[in-house]
């Protein structure tokens, strides 16, 4: 029992520092946890796979409804989740134009909305849609796996989700969105 | 008098939020008639993440998606869906982060493993240290 003596006391006077060391530690951690927040989007599980079956009744007078036989027309476009309701929606508004403009088809779904609100948005903030469907019940939001508004959609020629853009499309964005079209129509 | 005609317009103000003005999908806020159903998809329902508020369940929350996920619950299951499959089929578009129940996969197997494992350790030492004192 004597031989162990040493070796206890020194076991000892490192385990002084333990809680300290356990201190410094967890207030390292808080103050990592305050800086840099973790992700709190929810990203889609969806990617690389086909869109599902839906037919949206037009969300609004003057443009079509969405119907899933649209996009397998070999064309890769743009699924652009939204609604009227939706502030980063308007703040995305000049981005979508700019992708129109440049001849890309943007689609649109208006989640919970209603067609008065629908026709007034585009009203305020132009109108880059070639069809928009409207998602009462976020069934079809639900589906393909989009957890808020705005949500941008890369959809390839044959109705397969290619990438998706969560929240409102800077100026920063549109290269990114246009390279995935690209990549998503070779 | 003004400040008080201020204090009762506001009291009378509609809050202007980042909400839709439809009303809720159909099961939002609407039990299934059947009783057994219904302990179903409470229990699946209260189980399920909200993914615009994400420390509550879909049961707990008052965001229109997660009224759009409750109606959407309660209608599969009472189409007679399993609850399971349900959850598989919101996991496969939102991943694990959707289900408040964990399951085990090459990522989550630590969770389930590490209990395990301590439990063999201090059984270990439990037997070390027993078998010490009946040599002494």
């Amino acid at each position: 029992m004597n031989v162990a003596e040493p070796a206890s006391a020194l076991r000892r006077g490192w385990a002084l520092w333990l809680p300290l060391a356990l201190f410094a530690g967890f207030f390292a951690l808080v103050m990592v946890g305050l800086y840099k927040p973790a992700d709190r989007e929810v990203a889609s599980a969806f990617i690389g796979k086909p869109l599902p079956q839906f037919d949206l009744r037009p969300a609004t007078q003057g443009r079509p409804g969405l119907a899933f036989a649209k996009f397998t027309d070999g064309k890769p476009r743009l699924l652009n989740v939204f609604a009227s309701w939706c502030v980063p929606c308007a703040a995305e508004a000049p981005q979508l134009a700019q992708l129109a403009a440049s001849g890309t088809e943007i689609d649109g779904i208006a989640i919970r909305d209603r067609p008065e609100d629908v026709a007034a948005f585009l009203q305020r903030n132009g109108n880059p849609f070639a069809a928009i469907g409207a998602d009462d019940v976020s069934a079809v939001q639900l589906a393909i796996g989009s957890s808020g508004v705005p949500e941008t959609f890369v959809i390839d020629g044959k109705g397969v989700i290619r990438h998706q853009h969560i929240g409102d499309i800077r100026a920063e964005d549109v290269p990114v969105l246009l390279a995935k079209l690209r990549a998503a129509g070779s | 008098m003004r400040r008080l005609l201020v204090i009762v317009l506001l009291i009378f103000a509609a809050p202007l939020g980042a909400q839709d003005l439809l009303p809720p999908a159909p099961y939002a806020n609407r039990q299934l008639d059947n009783p057994a159903l219904e302990a179903k998809a409470q229990a699946l329902m209260e189980t399920l993440r909200c993914l615009k508020c994400q420390s509550q369940s879909i049961a707990d929350s008052d965001a229109p998606m997660a009224g759009d996920m409750r109606s959407q619950v309660r209608q599969r299951i009472a189409a007679g869906q399993d609850p399971e499959a349900i959850r598989g089929w919101l996991v496969e578009r939102y991943g694990d982060y959707v289900t408040y129940a964990p399951r085990m996969s090459a990522l989550t197997w630590p969770l389930f493993a590490a209990p395990l494992g301590l439990l063999a350790l201090a059984a270990v030492l439990l037997r070390r240290r027993f078998k010490r004192v009946g040599s002494a």
